[in-house]
């Protein structure tokens, strides 16, 4: 008897389903109500999404112009997805309006990204210094390939959209906002009284409202506050009202990380003749976006997300797009194939951020103890 | 005395911070004017006019989600209301959704099932790293691809739930019905005074009492028995479907779910995430400590881990339920007629007076955001740990 108890607690799997699975009765039930709920869940997705969809060609082998030829709307009966909407538009999704003989531009950017932004994500990597260096020049190769310059034919915002957008919006600006967050929340914790109560007064104004009034605000009033020549079009217009907004999101993450520090460390720079800008500089800001760089990284997914916002002032971002493929006649109510796509491109993003935030959060707390 | 005097601006701390204050506030004044007569000067070469009399020029336009009465007739001020009232039923709306359904998740994610566990892992990753705007688009079409009329899923006989919204029967309040209001707001004052009192009585003598029973019974047989005595003053209008479309009733449009469900999902992901965290973060001393006590399990989790998560729990959940209030400033993207969308939009479109309009939407979410953050706060306080300091 006992040798027998003894066999099936050596069997590690067993003993894990045991312990998690059936500890109890109730727990054994839950496991098979969890089992059927996901079984009925995954095998629907899984064959919407994979096993009866039509990718390219429908099932006839016909390839998919229109959504008339979709087999969902041939067969009776039929429900899989018909992802040939994706494939037509996927230059739209990826480029916008770019000129295809142009995409090329777009296309090495988004090579140069990742580069730019490896530097500052891992500390420890080989020639580390040359990819910040990098880093640094990146804004203005970036801003060459897709604007155009001497040898480069221009191409306006207004061809720009989907994943350009989105991307161009997140990046630049996270990239500008975060300077200024430094500056806004060095501000907030300065003993100067109306330096202060300026970056608070800012801070929580843009905390407190929402990001679509801030971008209708930018869209509609920009132009009146400027003077005749200049005026801004619709993207950067956008990217004014999500750096402001960014940055006081920003600053809040940076302060939780500047209280963090303890005054002894303030109190012994200034002992050691220190100035504020070189005690700020080197004592205090090292540590402080040390430990802030986990929340950082969440207003950051949480900024990546809210640039789908600027569709409603009338921008084509990824989501924007996608609307306006579904607006034409030859691809209307295909609704769920085009969302669960961008849908996917945001999660893939944000997740990998999320991923990302995680792993330093374990990184920091090696280093601590 | 010269170089004294600029020797001490330099070097003297206090003066040099009075010089740079001066410095940015002067810089800060001359930004602003610039920028009024700047705008001025736009404003007067487009024609535009300014000033807040338009509030009372009628509106032009219809509202169909709308609380109060409203027709095109009536003046932007009575849009701006509509609009308000419905920004904050569905911020209250989906508050309490998200609320529900973010504890039953950060519990889930606690569970000891592995599944129940994953399952609700799944749900957190997938909602919270999808933009809210997408995911209310996209529950508003699968409401919008719902069934027609004739044929509406009907549930429990008296739910209609078609693509123009949620059908259900509408209540209507006959004479006497007040009196049974009031006697549950009466009922629920008098329960409150009885914990009191039975709460007194427990510390003094020790014995304790089914508080939460005796309250129960007395909030919920006091309506009961003034509804049966006042002759049930309620009845029930249920939709008939006649024609093409159901007569009777109320209903719930796919806008104002859409929304809900948009706001709730993606919120409770959060909120889910401030619960467990909350609740890990009470030791698990605290827990062994009230088992060694001999505590049923009920009372571990009402009176000792609970109060103690919520200490933690309460200061995300405040943010989190901002964030709620202004995301549902998306309505605008499926039609839903909050303030952004009636107000902040059409009366904009049709008046002009942007920047009157902007200051006035800003500062009405402002007011709810601050608002929202007091009372969280004075919550927060009532929870928050009493100690001898």
């Amino acid at each position: 008897m006992s040798i027998v108890t003894q066999n099936f607690s050596r069997n590690k799997y067993f003993n894990w389903a045991v312990k998690n699975l059936f500890s109890s009765w109730v727990n054994t039930i839950m496991t098979i109500i969890a089992v059927i709920f996901v079984y009925e869940i995954g095998s629907f997705f899984l064959n919407w999404s994979i096993f009866s969809a039509d990718f390219k060609t429908n099932f006839e082998g016909e390839i998919i112009t229109d959504r008339t030829l979709c087999s969902k709307n041939i067969v009776p009966g039929e429900y899989g997805a018909c992802w040939a909407i994706i494939y037509a538009r996927w230059d739209q999704f990826m480029y916008g309006l770019y000129p295809v003989e142009e995409t090329w531009r777009v296309n090495l950017t988004y090579a140069l990204l990742p580069f730019a932004i490896i530097g500052i994500l891992f500390d420890k990597l080989p020639f580390r210094k040359l990819f910040i260096y990098f880093t640094f020049i990146f804004p203005f190769i970036a801003y060459f390939l897709l604007y155009g310059g001497p040898g480069l034919s221009t191409v306006g915002t207004n061809k720009w959209g989907g994943l350009l957008v989105t991307l161009f919006l997140g990046v630049t600006g996270i990239g500008l906002a975060f300077p200024l967050s430094i500056l806004l929340a060095l501000g907030r914790r300065s003993k100067m009284p109306i330096i202060k109560s300026l970056c608070v007064v800012f801070i929580e104004f843009i905390r407190g409202v929402p990001l679509i009034t801030l971008l209708f605000t930018a869209n509609v009033m920009l132009p009146l506050f400027l003077p005749d020549g200049v005026n801004p079009d619709n993207l950067l217009r956008a990217l004014v009202a999500v750096t402001l907004f960014q940055s006081a999101y920003m600053a809040e993450a940076i302060r939780g990380g500047l209280q963090a520090i303890p005054k002894g460390h303030i109190e012994a720079a200034e002992a050691l003749g220190l100035t504020y800008w070189q005690t700020t500089r080197k004592i205090i800001l090292p540590q402080a976006l040390k430990i802030a760089i986990p929340p950082i990284v969440n207003t950051c997914i949480g900024l990546f997300k809210d640039t789908s916002l600027v569709l409603i002032i009338g921008l084509f971002d990824l989501l924007g797009i996608g609307r306006a493929a579904l607006a034409d006649m030859t691809w209307t109510k295909l609704y769920y194939e085009v969302y669960v796509f961008i849908s996917l491109v945001f999660f893939i993003f944000c997740f990998g951020m999320s991923r990302y935030s995680l792993y330093l959060e374990k990184k920091l707390k090696t280093d601590n103890s | 005395m010269q170089t004294n005097f600029i020797r001490k601006i330099i070097f003297d701390e206090k003066s040099r911070a009075l010089l740079i204050q001066t410095l940015v506030i002067g810089l800060f004044a001359v930004f602003i004017y610039l920028i009024a007569q700047q705008t001025a000067y736009n404003l007067e070469k487009r024609g535009i006019s300014s000033g807040f009399d338009f509030l009372n020029i009628s509106a032009g336009y219809d509202i169909s989600i709308r609380l109060i009465p409203f027709s095109s007739e009536d003046t932007h001020l009575r849009a701006y209301f509509v609009g308000l009232l419905n920004t904050l039923m569905i911020a209250v709306c989906g508050c309490i959704l998200a609320t529900i359904l973010g504890f039953l998740v950060g519990i889930i994610r606690l569970s000891s099932n592995w599944l129940f566990r994953n399952i609700a892992y799944v749900y957190v990753e997938f909602t919270r790293n999808v933009p809210v705007l997408l995911q209310i688009i996209l529950y508003y079409s699968i409401l919008l691809n719902l069934p027609k009329i004739k044929q509406a899923f009907v549930i429990f006989d008296t739910f209609y739930l078609t693509n123009r919204g949620l059908f259900s029967p509408s209540p209507i309040f006959k004479e006497g019905f007040s009196i049974v209001f009031w006697s549950f707001i009466f009922a629920i004052f008098f329960s409150i005074l009885i914990k009191r009192f039975l709460k007194k009585k427990q510390e003094q003598t020790g014995k304790q009492y089914p508080i939460f029973l005796i309250n129960s019974a007395i909030i919920i047989f006091t309506p009961i028995l003034f509804f049966y005595v006042m002759g049930m003053p309620l009845e029930f209008d249920s939709p008939v479907l006649k024609g093409f479309n159901f007569k009777g009733g109320m209903v719930i449009r796919p806008e104002f779910l859409g929304m809900l469900f948009g706001l709730s999902i993606y919120t409770a992901a959060f909120i889910s995430e401030t619960v467990r965290s909350g609740i890990i973060s009470v030791s698990k001393g605290q827990r062994e400590a009230s088992q060694a006590l001999g505590l049923k399990s009920s009372f571990v989790m009402r009176l000792i881990i609970i109060p103690q998560a919520l200490r933690v729990i309460i200061p995300p959940l405040t943010s989190q339920y901002l964030n709620l209030t202004k995301n549902s400033s998306l309505g605008i993207a499926i039609g839903y007629a909050d303030l952004v969308h009636g107000f902040g939009g059409i009366s904009l479109n049709q008046t002009g007076r942007a920047i009157e309009i902007m200051l006035i939407v800003m500062l009405t979410y402002l007011s709810i955001s601050l608002t929202i953050s007091l009372f969280m706060n004075l919550y927060n306080k009532s929870v928050q740990f009493k100690g001898n300091a």
